[in-house]
């Protein structure tokens, strides 16, 4: 009786969060889903129930090869950034004693500035005049500025591995920081070397942080417009700068819908699948 | 290795690569302010000298200011939305045992992980089906969305942080629940929710993809620099903006950071 009557105040309390994540997320989601079975003419939508532009999707390759490349871009971007910021989190975690607050703050920082700011950043960067050709053309070291720097998908990979790194660094770090020493200790002290100790008790325990900060930017690089946009060129596009132009230029709405609903659901299943088959080989693991 | 027994020895080639991994994450945005100075339309070496011009143009620059003030208004009404919705959120999560709490947890921290095209695309077909203009009240009803989980998890941390007696104490020598919040809960709380407010307004500030579907005709900073990248001889004048945003976003986020942290901190220690 004590609980339910806890529980209900505690749902009182939530209530105003709920219904506005509700109205603004999941209403949302449920009419993009009706509309994209509708159809555009003209100015109008045709309200009647239609898999047209579902059969668009699956009939024209352009959306496939759209969606494969996004979904290599982000696995490449991943992969790369859990790499690249793994040691960094790790650093953090085992050597970083004192003001460990003022260097996991240092790591975050350029998370929160400017999206736009960093990705026009890599574009000054990378451009065919830009400050690494430019650079390079000033110490005599090319003769001809690079071309392949901006404009490909390499470009995008590097600039969302730079952009998203906040996103592999903590939940890294903090699988690392949970880590009791005194496992470490004891591999130690059965006779482990530094390699077998990181690899049998340290790599394995802090799985789970890998894991998550996989899906955390997997998901969310999926579906990027600005990165693809600006550094990406005709070929970095990605998926999202497809649904943009629906909504945009084409002014088909029901066609973005359907390809912003089919490329959520790829993601969610290839995330489905990734947590199974994580769970499964941890479970071998532990 | 003469002595592997302490994991946490001194390793030095790991320490260069976090010197490194420091420089991969902040050099490629200090080039915004070094060009900013740089007394050239082309943003290349090598540099041609220091001048303060880009920052006069953008000084001088009316509809510049004009989305910065749109932006600042979002950013205020957003952060405010946000922070309340979690100060509610935060106190209900951490106070009250509910039943499937976790599943809730889950859906209001979702925006987190949603590309921010899905959102904005399923926000916009949502305003026009019910007929309301866009307009910067839908830009900050997007941007509310997406603050409120970092509102939330903000707020959790300091919530969890002081003692659960102080309230019940308050209530028992007689304050009812509206004053306890103001004089007991908020006051503890309050480096979080500045924390918060703090965070929310910045991310607000600096958002494009929802802004850019969401925004009527009045442009978001964001936009209005989004628009200014087509134009090669705007670009200086952009890097000093950017410049700015950088420099402000920094001292703001640092500042919201250490509140936060240093609340997490006192608390584990048991204050």
């Amino acid at each position: 009786m004590y609980l339910r009557y806890e529980a209900l105040r505690g749902y009182s309390l939530l209530l105003p969060t709920i219904l506005v994540m509700a109205f603004s997320m999941c209403v949302p989601f449920a009419i993009m889903v009706v509309v994209s079975f509708w159809r555009q003419h003209a100015f109008e939508f045709d309200t009647a129930f239609s898999l047209a532009n579902y059969g668009k999707i699956f009939q024209n390759p352009l959306y496939q090869v759209l969606m494969a490349r996004s979904l290599a871009i982000s696995g490449a971007c991943t992969i790369a950034t859990v790499l690249l910021s793994y040691p960094m989190a790790y650093y953090v975690a085992f050597h970083v004693h004192r003001r460990k607050l003022i260097w996991i703050i240092l790591m975050t920082l350029p998370f929160w500035t400017s999206y736009l700011l960093r990705v026009f950043a890599w574009k000054i960067i990378l451009g065919y005049n830009g400050v690494i050709n430019s650079g390079l053309m000033t110490l005599g070291l090319v003769e001809q500025p690079l071309e392949f720097l901006l404009y490909s998908p390499e470009a995008v990979v590097i600039t969302l591995a730079h952009a998203w790194a906040a996103f592999a660094i903590l939940p890294i770090y903090v699988s690392l920081e949970k880590i009791d020493r005194s496992l470490v200790e004891a591999a130690t002290d059965l006779g482990d070397g530094p390699v077998a100790r990181f690899l049998r008790v340290t790599f394995p325990l802090s799985l789970p942080g890998v894991i998550a900060a996989m899906l955390m930017i997997f998901i969310p690089t999926v579906g990027d417009y600005v990165t693809p946009a600006l550094v990406g060129g005709p070929d970095g596009m990605m998926i999202a700068n497809i649904v943009q132009v629906q909504f945009g230029r084409v002014n088909d709405w029901p066609m973005g819908a359907a390809l912003a609903v089919g490329s959520m659901v790829v993601v969610a299943v290839i995330s489905v699948l990734y947590i199974w088959v994580t769970r499964k080989v941890m479970g071998r693991i532990v | 290795m003469k002595d592997a027994s302490y994991i946490e020895r001194p390793n030095r080639p790991l320490h260069i690569y976090a010197l490194f991994y420091l420089a991969f994450l902040y050099v490629p945005v200090l080039f915004l302010p070094l060009f900013s100075f740089n007394d050239s339309l082309y943003i290349s070496f090598p540099l041609k000298g220091f001048t303060t011009h880009w920052y006069e143009v953008m000084l001088n620059d009316q509809p510049m200011f004009a989305a910065l003030m749109n932006s600042i208004k979002v950013g205020l009404a957003s952060s405010v939305l946000a922070t309340t919705l979690g100060i509610f959120g935060a106190k209900a999560m951490t106070r009250y045992r509910m039943p499937g709490q976790k599943p809730v947890f889950f859906v209001i921290m979702l925006p987190l992980v949603i590309p921010g095209i899905i959102l904005g695309v399923a926000l916009l077909i949502l305003v026009s089906r019910i007929g309301i203009d866009l307009s910067l009240y839908t830009v900050a009803m997007g941007h509310t969305l997406i603050c409120v989980p970092f509102a939330i998890v903000t707020l959790i941390s300091r919530f969890e942080g002081f003692d659960k007696a102080m309230e019940e104490a308050s209530v028992d020598l007689g304050e009812n629940a509206w004053w306890t919040f103001w004089r007991v809960t908020f006051p503890m709380v309050f480096p979080g929710v500045l924390a918060s407010f703090l965070l929310c307004f910045t991310i607000s500030f600096d958002e494009f993809i929802m802004a850019f579907f969401l925004a009527g005709t009045e442009p978001t900073l964001p936009i209005f620099i989004y628009g200014q990248l087509r134009f090669p001889a705007k670009l200086p004048g952009v890097l000093a903006l950017g410049a700015c945003i950088l420099v402000v976003s920094f001292f703001v986020v640092f500042f919201s950071q250490w509140l936060r942290g240093r609340g997490a901190a006192s608390s584990t220690a048991g204050v």
